[in-house]
């Protein structure tokens, strides 16, 4: 049963990674890049967990937890660049 | 009944970052997406966090499980704060059928200062005033 929850949770996961590509590509102003790219990176947290436990391997939460660590920080940078400067319109 | 768990909450905290994935590219405004991604994202991520806790049993997995929770939760609404507060100052347009914006008329978008509404009344020569 496991193994096929997690096909069908790998596939939900690529439906959503797919919508919030288009997000990205569409998206008027940086900071709805900004946003999808944040939900991206949760996608990917998400897709990393499905596979630990697919291929039964504990190792790949570390993966997820340094994606989780750098997204965060990516978002705040980001921030601070909308704010203090650049451009809104790219 | 272990993998009956792990199946729920993989299916559920799926089905919840999917939902986030479609407010994100239906919803009509930067701040309603950001509503439906940030909460639904960081609910599904922490119910597969759990999914894999649940399913490895086993008391290293557990507790980097519960540190990528705490974590996505912790940061989340912080990282969606931060994003919405430098959108707000840069200007994004709202949804036009918004009914309230309170911060439009009152927030000096230049010098990042939001002003009370209340400033003539502190002006009175009558008022008693801290002395400076």
């Amino acid at each position: 049963m496991i193994e096929w929850a997690v096909v069908a949770t790998l596939l939900i996961l690529a439906l959503a990674l797919v919508l919030t590509t288009a997000r990205l590509f569409i998206g008027p102003s940086l900071a709805d890049r900004v946003v999808a790219l944040e939900l991206i990176a949760l996608i990917a947290v998400g897709i990393m967990l499905a596979y630990a436990i697919q291929v039964d391997r504990p190792a790949f939460m570390d993966v997820a937890l340094v994606l989780a660590l750098t997204a965060f920080m990516a978002a705040v940078g980001f921030a601070r660049l909308l704010e203090r400067g650049g451009s809104s319109d790219e | 009944m272990s993998d009956f768990l792990t199946v729920f909450f993989l299916l559920t905290g799926s089905g919840l970052i999917l939902i986030g994935a479609i407010g994100a590219v239906r919803m009509p405004d930067l701040i309603l997406r950001m509503h439906a991604t940030t909460k639904a994202g960081a609910l599904g991520v922490g119910l597969m966090t759990v999914a894999t806790a649940v399913y490895f049993l086993d008391i290293g997995v557990t507790v980097r499980a519960l540190s990528i929770l705490a974590f996505v939760v912790l940061t989340a609404p912080i990282a969606a704060h931060v994003i919405g507060r430098a959108a707000y100052f840069t200007g994004a347009p709202l949804w036009e059928r918004t009914l309230k914006d309170e911060l439009g008329q009152n927030l000096d978008r230049r010098g990042h200062y939001l002003r009370s509404g209340l400033e003539e009344q502190d002006r009175l020569p009558n008022r008693d005033r801290p002395a400076e």
